[in-house]
């Protein structure tokens, strides 16, 4: 099977998770879909390594994971703390520095 | 056809699907499920393409943890969180459509004049001693100084949690029985001071998603907990009425 197709798979899952960012307003699914373009982006750094015969990519990919999972702990973590003082976990909410 | 693609298109449609599906659907848990979904069928990619250990990790870390982690603060944080789907800023959700195919069509097409016509070496050579081995030379090795300064990281990012999730919570703070029963009879109203009423309809059914009735037979929101109210999962009052006596509801409209 044509490996490329694994790429196009992850340009479409990374699109989806930008315009998932872009579009949803509660602050927890906006962090799944920042989740959902980081997984793509490890999608196509494997298919390089398996494409170019060289595990470096997936190193690069195991980096990327570990790095997912502390943005994860950090952010979540800012929205607990933000939802204890707004009562609210819309990114919309959080507007005070516009007024 | 051989087994791998076979696989890859049963299971690329519907990791798309669910990655559109978490965008459109309302509650924020079922856009998590969906997600748990696709990180599964994503580690079911990566050990077809010889990436073993990746596919293991993918599986324990994100569908494993950090997918808990993120339900964990769905409960936290309240099922009922789900956003409203109205766009507050006008245009807002084509533009990001359009920018966002956009977006796709420089992506395949730059990736792909770059990497057509490649042959695929394929990962036999680099993992003819293991998958895992090969990985730990590269990660132990020529990645070693990467590899610490990850791990600092995570513990920073650790430390960071700790400190923003960490209330203090004073003595004084904490009501006291004698605190609270003053305030419940010196509040605005007096209605609650004996508590709230307690759920279901007298002597026909007594679960807690069925509202109890007030006197005047109209249902008793206070009898019923938020979340269920929320979640909307209350049953309906009059459905548990006798039978051959009159209705309030038709009463009144009489």
């Amino acid at each position: 099977m044509n490996p490329m197709n694994f790429i196009y798979l992850s340009a479409i899952l990374f699109v989806i998770g930008a315009v998932g960012v872009v579009v949803r307003r509660n602050a927890i699914v906006v962090f799944m879909c920042i989740e959902l373009m980081l997984n793509a982006a490890n999608l196509a750094f494997v298919t390089f390594a398996h494409m170019n015969g060289n595990l470096e990519g997936q190193v690069i990919a195991f980096f990327t994971m570990v790095v997912a999972a502390c943005e994860v702990v950090v952010g979540l973590a800012i929205i607990v703390t933000i939802y204890r003082s707004r009562r609210s976990a819309s990114v919309d909410d959080a507007s005070l520095l516009s007024r | 056809m051989s087994g791998s693609t076979v696989i890859f298109w049963l299971l690329a449609p519907m990791t798309v699907a669910a990655a559109l599906g978490m965008l459109l659907v309302k509650k924020a848990v079922h856009s998590a499920i969906l997600l748990a979904f696709v990180m599964i069928n994503l580690a079911i990619f990566y050990i077809m393409q010889d990436a073993a250990f990746l596919g293991i990790v993918q599986i324990v870390v994100y569908t494993g943890a950090v997918m808990i982690l993120f339900l964990f603060i769905l409960m936290l944080v309240g099922v009922d969180s789900s956003d409203s789907l109205v766009e507050n800023i006008k245009g807002l959700r084509p533009t990001a459509i359009f920018t966002g195919l956009a977006l796709m069509a420089v992506l395949t097409s730059l990736i792909a004049r770059a990497t057509t016509g490649r042959s695929v070496v394929g990962l036999e050579e680099a993992n003819f001693e293991g998958n895992v081995q090969g990985l730990a030379r590269l990660l132990f090795r020529d990645y070693v100084w990467a590899f610490e300064v990850i791990s600092a990281l995570l513990i920073t990012a650790a430390l960071g949690a700790m400190v923003l999730a960490h209330t203090e919570k004073s003595p004084e703070a904490r009501l006291s029985q004698r605190v609270r029963s003053m305030a419940r009879f010196r509040g605005a109203s007096i209605g609650t001071a004996a508590g709230l009423p307690g759920s279901g309809v007298f002597a026909r059914h007594n679960a807690v998603d069925v509202p109890a009735l007030l006197p005047d037979g109209k249902p008793s929101d206070l009898s019923i907990s938020t979340v269920l109210s929320q979640r909307g999962d209350v049953q309906e009052t009059k459905s548990y009425a006798l039978e051959g006596l009159p209705k309030i509801d038709e009463e009144d409209s009489k």
